[in-house]
C-alpha cells in the first residue's frame, strides 16, 4: 500500500505492507531507530512519537494509518540551532541512564509543555504515566521536564538563553 | 610548562553524563539497531504447556513458506551437539527441546526467514505433538513423595531435589535459641519477580564460514564470560569469538545468562552464512529468560528480654525453575544469603536451604542485587520489626541497641564475613532526623485516634557486594577479578579500557572521574571504551555491583600504574631525581620548588617525544584486580504510610533514604541509582510478581498483569548520605546501584504492616496489593 508520511518535516513516500506496525515503518524503513520498542502492548511507552503533535504509542498503530500525517520522532528535536531544550534539560538533571525510555519521555514532555507551559510535579508525573522508565525512578524526569518548560518560556518571553539550572 | 589551571573534575563531581549525547538524540546503539547486510531475522516457536512429552517437532509446512530460509528444531542441534548447553551454574539447560518441555514458554524450535513478520508467521505452521505431564509450579509440591519428575534427562536424579546447603553454626545457634526469654519467627514468601529492562534480550550473530569470525552483538551485562562460555559449548576458537555488548537499555540481572536465543542465531548464522538477528517480545522475555526471588523463607530470631539479639535461623525452599540456572559464584549455592544477619551484632546464626527444580522459568539472577541479598536483607529487618512488637520496643530502638558499632569494623560475622567498615548508627540518626521520627510517632498516635491507619517502617540494611577474592568467588571456575587498560596519548589526552560494562550507570563518566582524579586529565578528556571483547580486558562483566568495587578499583590501579611511569618522566623533564619529584594534579612540580612543573600533559607529550635514555616509550599500563574483600554498603531507610481501610490501598506519605556507599564518585550519577533502586524496590513491595495457576501457565507474561511502577504511584524520595570508606578499595568506594532494591522492599512493608499493627496483623506476603492488604484487615476484623 502505497502512503505519504512526513516525518520530521520530511514527506516520505513509501509502499508498505497494511499489517505493518508504524514503529517498523519508522525503524525498519526510515531507520530512524531512536524510537524503541519495549513492550509490543502499548503499556510502556518506548515507542512514543508526535501524531499530528499528540503523543501515541507508535507499536500499536499502523504505518497505514500515518498517511497524510506529520510524525515527529526523536530525531526531529535536533535543531540546526542544536539540542531542544528538553534534551538539554533531560542531560543537565541527569534525567537518563540507559537511554531506552528517554526518546519516549521527551516526547511526552514537549507535548506537555505545549499545553501547559509550567506544570507541575502531579502534571508531568500523570503526563508520563504511560511511559515506564526502569532506571531513574522518575525523579529527575520530571525536574528535567519542568526545566524545559521553564527554559522555553524563558526563551519564549526574553528572548535569552535558557537560565542556569539550579542543580549544578 | 605548568600553568593555573581549571580544576579537576575527580572524584566528588556532579559531572554530566559523557553519553547522554548520544542518547538524548536517540543516536544510541541498541542490539536491535544493528542491521548487517544480508541479515535474516529469527522467531522462536515456544511451548505452550509446563510439562510435556514431545513425540514430534514437523517444520516442513513452514519450510515450505515463501521467506522462510530455515527451520531448526532440537534434533538439528543435537546432530550439531548443541541441543544442550551449560548453565551458570554447572547444570544443563536444553537449547531447543528434543524430549520433553519443562515450562511454558521453553524454546522447542525457531523459523529464520527474510521478514521478522514471515519469521513469525511462520511458528505457526510448526506442527508438535505433545503429550502433557503432570505439573510442579513450587517447591512444596516439587518435595512430595509422587511429584512428577521434571528431569528425568538428568543422570542420578530421581527426584526434584537440587541441593542443600548450609551455613553459620547449629548448635552454638541451638543453644542461643534454648537460652533465649523471647523467640519470634516469621514465614513469607518473596515472590518470584523479573528484572524487565526495558530492552528486552536479543543478539544479531555475524558467522562468516569463510574465515569462522563470529561476531555476535548481544544483550549481555557479562560479554567476556559469555565469549568463553561460547568457546567452551560450541568448540569455537576464542580468539575468533568476539562478543559485542553495544547500549544496553537496562540490565538489572536479567541480561546476565546465555539464552537459548543467542546460541540458535549463531548456529543458524553459521550453518546459513548470513547474519541473523533474535529479538524477543516483551512476553517471551517475561515467560522465558532469568527471573529473580522466589524463595519460600522461614525465619526465627532468638532474643533476651530487654531486646539483645542472640540467635538467628534461618530455612529456605529455592524455587529453581526447570534448569538451575542461577548466575552465582559457584561455591555459594544460595548465593551471599548468608548475610541474613544483616547489620545486627548477632552470636550465633544458622542459615540452611534447598533448591528444587519445578516447571517454571530457570534463572534465579541477581536483581538488581548480589547474589540473594536482598531476600536476607529482607527477612532480617521484617523480623527486627516484629521482634520490637513482641518487645513493645520502638523499631529504632531495638536496632540501635543491636547495631554493630563502628568500632567493631572490621567485623567478622558469624556466617563468615568481614564488614569492612560501617556506621550503622550514624546513618540511622540521620534518617530519623530527617524524617523527624519523633515527630511522626505522635502524628500517628493522633491519626490512629482518629481510626486512621498510619504506620512507619524502617529498614536499616547491610549489603554485601563486589564479588570478588579470587580464592572465593568464580563463575563456572572463571575467578571474579576485572582489568582495565590506560593509554595516554601524545597529546594528553587518554582512552580507558575496561572489563565492566554500562546499562545506564554512566561508566563513561565515572571511570574517566576515576582517572583524571589520580592523572589530572579532565574526564572529558578521557574515552572509556566497554563492552567489546576485541578491545577490552577480560572481566566478569557488571552485575552484583562489581562495577566500582572490582573494575573501578582496577581503574584507579591502572592509573596508579601509569602514574609511576609519568613521575619518571616527569624527573627527566624537571631534571631532579623522581624522589624529588610531587604530583599536585595535574602539575608534578619540584619538591621545594613549587613553581618549577610539568602538567601530566607535558609529560604524555614527552612519553613519545623526549623521554630519558633505557626508558620504553609510551604511557600505558594495564592491570587486574583481585578485591582482597567484599565491600559493604549499608543505610537505613524510613517510609510513613497511610492505610485506606476500605479499600486496602496504601499511599506513601514520606520516603527517607540515607544510603552509606563509601566515596562517591559522581554525587549526582549516586542519587540516580539511589532513586531507580528505591523505585524497583517500591515496585516489588507493591505490585511486582510473576504467577503461575496450577497447570504451570504464567500470568505474569506481559505488563499488563505483570506491573512495573508508573511516575504516578511512583513516591518521591527524599535522600541523605553518610559517607564511611571502604579501607580496603583504592578509592574508598563501595558500589550503590543496588542498596535501594535491597534495602527498600522492608522499609515499605514494614511500614504497612506498621499501619496494620492496632488490628494485629503481623505479616503479608509481598506484593502488599490493595487486595491482599485488604484482605488482612478483614481477617484481623473478623470479617468474611
Amino acid at each position: 500500500m502505497e502512503v505519504t508520511i512526513t516525518v520530521n518535516g520530511t514527506a516520505h513516500t513509501l509502499d508498505i505492507e497494511p499489517r505493518e506496525l508504524l514503529v517498523h515503518v519508522l525503524r525498519e524503513e526510515l531507520r530512524l531507530t531512536g524510537t524503541h520498542i519495549g513492550c509490543d502492548s502499548t503499556s510502556c511507552g518506548a515507542c512514543t512519537v508526535l501524531y499530528d503533535g499528540t503523543p501515541v504509542k507508535s507499536c500499536t498503530l499502523f504505518g497505514v494509518q500515518a498517511d497524510g500525517v506529520d510524525i515527529t520522532t526523536v530525531e526531529g528535536l535536533l535543531t540546526a540551532a542544536g539540542l531542544d531544550p528538553m534534551q538539554e534539560a533531560f542531560k543537565e538533571h541527569h534525567g537518563l541512564q540507559c537511554g531506552f525510555c528517554t526518546p519516549g519521555m521527551m516526547l511526552v514532555g514537549k507535548s506537555l509543555i505545549e499545553r501547559n507551559p509550567a506544570p507541575t510535579d502531579d502534571d508531568v508525573r500523570n503526563a508520563i504515566g504511560g511511559n515506564i522508565c526502569r532506571c531513574t525512578g522518575y525523579m529527575n524526569i520530571v525536574k528535567a521536564i519542568q526545566a524545559a518548560a521553564a527554559a522555553s518560556q524563558q526563551a519564549g518571553s526574553t528572548g535569552t538563553a535558557a537560565p542556569e539550572p539550579a542543580n549544578a | 610548562m605548568a600553568t593555573e589551571t581549571e580544576e579537576i573534575r575527580g572524584i566528588g563531581h556532579s559531572v554530566r553524563r559523557k553519553e547522554d549525547d548520544r542518547f538524548v538524540r536517540g543516536r544510541g546503539n541498541y542490539v536491535d539497531d544493528v542491521q548487517l547486510p544480508g541479515m535474516l531475522h529469527m522467531a522462536i516457536l515456544r511451548s505452550p504447556y509446563a510439562h510435556a512429552k514431545i513425540n514430534s517437532v514437523d517444520g516442513s509446512a513452514a519450510q515450505a513458506m515463501p521467506g522462510v530460509v530455515a527451520v531448526v528444531t532440537g534434533e538439528l542441534m543435537a546432530q550439531h551437539n548443541l541441543a544442550w548447553m551449560p548453565t551458570l551454574s554447572g547444570d544443563t539447560q536444553a537449547v531447543l527441546a528434543t524430549d520433553k518441555v519443562r515450562f511454558q514458554g521453553q524454546e522447542v524450535a525457531a523459523v529464520i526467514a527474510d521478514d521478522p513478520y514471515v519469521a513469525k508467521d511462520a511458528l505457526e505452521r510448526i506442527e508438535v505433538d505433545y503429550e502433557p505431564l503432570g505439573v510442579v509450579v513450587d517447591p512444596q509440591s516439587a518435595a512430595a513423595d509422587g511429584a512428577p519428575l521434571i528431569r528425568d534427562e538428568k543422570e542420578g536424579q530421581s527426584d526434584n531435589h537440587i541441593y542443600h546447603w548450609e551455613s553459620g553454626d547449629k548448635e552454638k545457634t541451638d543453644a542461643a535459641f534454648a537460652g533465649a526469654d523471647v523467640v519470634v519467627s516469621l514465614d513469607t514468601h518473596y515472590p518470584r519477580s523479573h528484572p524487565s529492562p526495558l530492552e528486552t534480550c536479543g543478539c544479531v550473530a555475524d558467522v562468516d564460514p569463510a574465515t569462522g569470525q563470529a561476531t555476535i552483538y548481544m544483550t549481555s551485562q557479562a560479554p567476556h564470560a559469555i565469549r568463553t562460555v561460547f568457546a567452551l559449548v560450541a568448540g569455537l576458537p576464542e580468539e575468533n569469538i568476539r562478543i559485542v555488548s553495544p547500549d544496553l537499555g537496562g540490565g538489572f540481572g536479567n541480561k546476565v545468562p546465555v539464552y537459548p536465543g543467542y546460541v540458535v542465531a549463531t548456529a543458524a548464522s553459521l550453518l546459513l552464512g548470513h547474519p541473523v538477528k533474535w529479538i524477543e517480545d516483551r512476553t517471551e522475555n517475561l515467560i522465558s529468560t532469568g527471573f529473580a526471588r522466589d524463595f519460600h523463607m522461614h525465619g526465627e530470631m532468638a532474643l533476651s528480654s530487654d531486646g539483645t539479639m542472640l540467635g538467628l535461623r534461618t530455612s529456605l525452599l529455592a524455587d529453581e525453575g526447570a534448569f538451575h540456572a542461577d548466575a552465582q559464584p559457584s561455591k555459594f549455592k544460595v548465593g551471599l544469603f548468608h548475610i541474613v544477619t544483616g547489620s545486627y551484632d548477632l552470636p550465633a546464626a544458622h542459615v540452611e536451604a534447598d533448591g528444587y527444580f519445578t516447571n517454571k522459568a530457570p534463572g534465579g539472577v541477581a536483581y538488581r542485587c548480589s547474589f540473594r541479598v536482598t531476600e536476607a536483607s529482607y527477612l532480617i529487618e521484617r523480623l527486627v520489626q516484629n521482634a520490637a512488637y513482641e518487645l513493645g520496643m520502638d523499631p529504632a530502638d531495638i536496632r540501635k541497641k543491636n547495631f554493630i558499632d563502628k568500632d567493631q569494623f572490621p567485623y567478622e560475622s558469624v556466617t563468615g564475613f568481614v564488614y569492612d567498615s560501617g556506621d550503622y548508627h550514624a546513618a540511622m540518626d540521620m534518617a530519623l532526623e530527617k524524617i523527624d521520627y519523633a515527630g511522626l510517632r505522635e502524628e500517628q498516635q493522633r491519626e490512629r485516634a482518629d481510626g486512621k491507619l498510619w504506620g512507619i517502617g524502617l529498614a536499616s540494611f547491610t549489603e554485601v557486594v563486589g564479588a570478588g577474592p579470587h580464592k572465593d568467588y568464580d563463575i563456572i571456575g572463571i575467578k571474579m577479578n576485572d582489568g582495565a587498560e590506560l593509554r595516554i596519548h601524545p597529546t594528553g589526552k587518554a582512552i580507558l579500557k575496561i572489563s565492566s560494562i554500562t546499562q545506564g550507570q554512566g561508566h563513561e563518566t565515572t571511570f574517566a572521574q576515576i582517572v583524571a582524579e589520580e592523572l589530572g586529565i579532565q574526564p572529558e578528556d578521557i574515552k572509556v571504551m566497554h563492552g567489546d571483547t576485541d578491545n577490552t580486558p577480560y572481566g566478569l562483566g557488571t552485575y552484583a555491583s562489581r562495577s566500582t568495587p572490582v573494575s573501578g578499583a582496577a581503574t584507579a590501579m591502572v592509573a596508579r600504574r601509569v602514574g609511576e611511569k609519568a613521575r619518571k618522566i616527569a624527573a627527566h623533564l624537571l631534571e631532579v631525581s623522581e624522589d624529588d619529584v610531587e604530583f599536585h594534579r595535574p602539575n608534578y612540580t619540584v619538591r621545594g620548588a613549587p613553581d618549577r612543573a610539568v602538567t601530566i600533559q607535558d609529560v604524555a607529550f614527552a612519553a613519545y617525544t623526549n623521554f630519558p635514555d633505557g626508558m620504553e616509550a609510551g604511557l600505558e599500563a594495564n592491570y587486574y584486580y583481585d578485591p582482597p574483600n567484599l565491600t559493604f554498603p549499608f543505610g537505613t531507610y524510613a517510609v510513613a504510610v497511610e492505610v485506606d481501610p476500605e479499600t486496602g490501598e496504601w499511599q506513601v506519605k514520606r520516603m527517607v533514604a540515607v544510603d552509606d556507599c563509601g566515596v562517591r564518585i559522581n554525587p549526582m550519577i549516586v542519587e540516580g541509582q539511589i532513586h531507580g533502586g528505591l523505585t524497583e524496590g517500591y515496585g516489588i513491595a507493591a505490585m511486582q510478581q510473576i504467577t503461575f495457576d496450577e497447570d504451570g501457565n504464567c500470568i505474569g507474561s506481559n505488563f499488563l498483569d505483570y506491573l512495573l511502577p508508573t511516575a504516578v504511584e511512583t513516591p518521591r524520595f527524599e535522600l541523605g548520605a553518610t559517607v564511611t570508606p571502604s579501607p580496603h578499595h583504592p578509592i574508598g568506594a563501595k558500589g550503590v546501584g543496588e542498596s535501594a532494591t535491597v534495602g527498600s522492599p522492608a522499609a515499605f512493608v514494614n511500614a504497612v504492616i506498621d499501619a496494620l499493627q492496632p488490628l494485629g496483623v503481623k505479616n503479608i506476603d509481598m506484593p502488599l496489593t490493595s487486595a491482599r492488604v485488604w484482605e488482612a484487615i478483614q481477617a484481623a476484623q473478623g470479617g468474611s
